[in-house]
């Protein structure tokens, strides 16, 4: 499977219920009250399925923006 | 009224599945119809010939896996193999674990460390996993091994005591973070059942047990495995946070 920022733009979107027009690079974990620590793990969930990956513990605390989502994600799409 | 489980469609994943509790919750769970993986450290292909025994058997999917519980990448590992195969993930019993009796001045540091690192770490290590898989589809049920020396201590298993302790604690709490999503976490609580880790046992320490035990019999393997089956099942759908003892009055 191939990497698809849109795909992950939309997944965020569904998960946290915002418009995917909000899902911008810089929007961080804790700044919105959609994006709490209850929807964090809803939304790593959703990313999961959606991509067939597993993350870490580490790299599940580290996905604090979209930005760094997108970077997460993409390694382990990569290196599946 | 007579209700059969059925747990048709389900997959369920058992750790220390090979063998004693473990191996009963695993045929128990197929025999109610549910697809199962297990982990054990057994060689594979003695892993692979049980996995075979219980497909047949029961007429439903089988796999067994080579797994450390102790080993974060191995525990892993197991994880994906079980989504890659199963693509889903219902009931975990969190069954592995490691016994070894000895006075407190006799306890070694490193029985601490194994008895620690098997029954707790691997115990929270499958526990995590195992909860990200359920939240996918927002469902789910965990069963955690404890046992009644958790609840009221054993003479010669001060460690072994701390270690299930740690797995009520780790229950309630669980329980509480994951009912949002769905996922229900119990423990059972066995009190003096039929398995190796009684083989330290001799005649004269068991039957002095069995003298405490208000149904006066040692528990079997399938009598812990009856109240997993109902704890996996719908039929507890509303019952999550709890630790069932299962131990023929032990306590009472």
């Amino acid at each position: 499977m191939e990497f698809d920022e849109n795909k992950l733009r939309t997944v965020f979107a569904d998960a946290l219920g915002i418009p995917e027009a909000d899902v911008i690079p810089s929007l961080e974990y804790n700044t919105i009250p959609q994006w709490d620590s209850l929807a964090h793990m809803r939304l790593v969930a959703e990313i999961e399925d959606a991509f067939d990956i597993m993350i870490d513990s580490d790299d599940l605390i580290d996905m604090s923006s979209f930005a760094i989502s997108i970077d997460i994600v993409r390694k382990y799409v990569n290196e599946d | 009224m007579s209700t059969k489980i059925d747990l048709s469609g389900r997959l369920s994943y058992v750790t220390g599945g090979a063998r004693g509790i473990g191996r009963a919750c695993v045929e128990t769970l197929a025999d109610a119809g549910s697809d199962v993986a297990f982990c054990s450290t057994l060689d594979q292909a003695i892993l692979d010939d049980i996995a075979g025994e219980i497909a047949q058997k029961y007429s439903v999917s089988c796999v067994g896996i080579q797994c450390d519980v102790r080993e974060p990448e191995q525990v892993k590992r197991a994880f994906k193999h079980v989504n890659k195969t199963f693509g889903r993930l219902d009931v975990l019993i969190n069954n592995a674990g490691v016994m070894k009796s000895a006075l407190l001045a006799m306890t070694t540091p490193d029985s601490i460390r194994e008895m620690m690192d098997i029954n707790v770490t691997g115990a929270l290590l499958n526990l995590q996993l195992a909860s990200k898989l359920m939240a996918r589809k927002q469902r789910g049920s965990i069963i955690n091994l404890s046992s009644i020396v958790g609840r009221v201590g054993s003479e010669g298993q001060v460690a072994y005591s701390a270690s299930k302790a740690a797995i009520l604690g780790a229950t309630t709490s669980a329980a509480k973070e994951l009912a949002p999503m769905g996922i229900r976490v119990n423990a059972i609580a066995p009190g003096f059942v039929d398995t190796d880790l009684l083989n330290g046992f001799d005649a004269e320490a068991k039957d002095a047990v069995v003298k405490s035990i208000k149904m006066n019999r040692i528990g079997q393997p399938q009598d812990v495995a009856n109240v997993a089956l109902f704890l996996a099942s719908d039929l507890s759908s509303y019952l999550t946070g709890e630790v069932i003892g299962v131990d023929g009055g032990m306590l009472i």
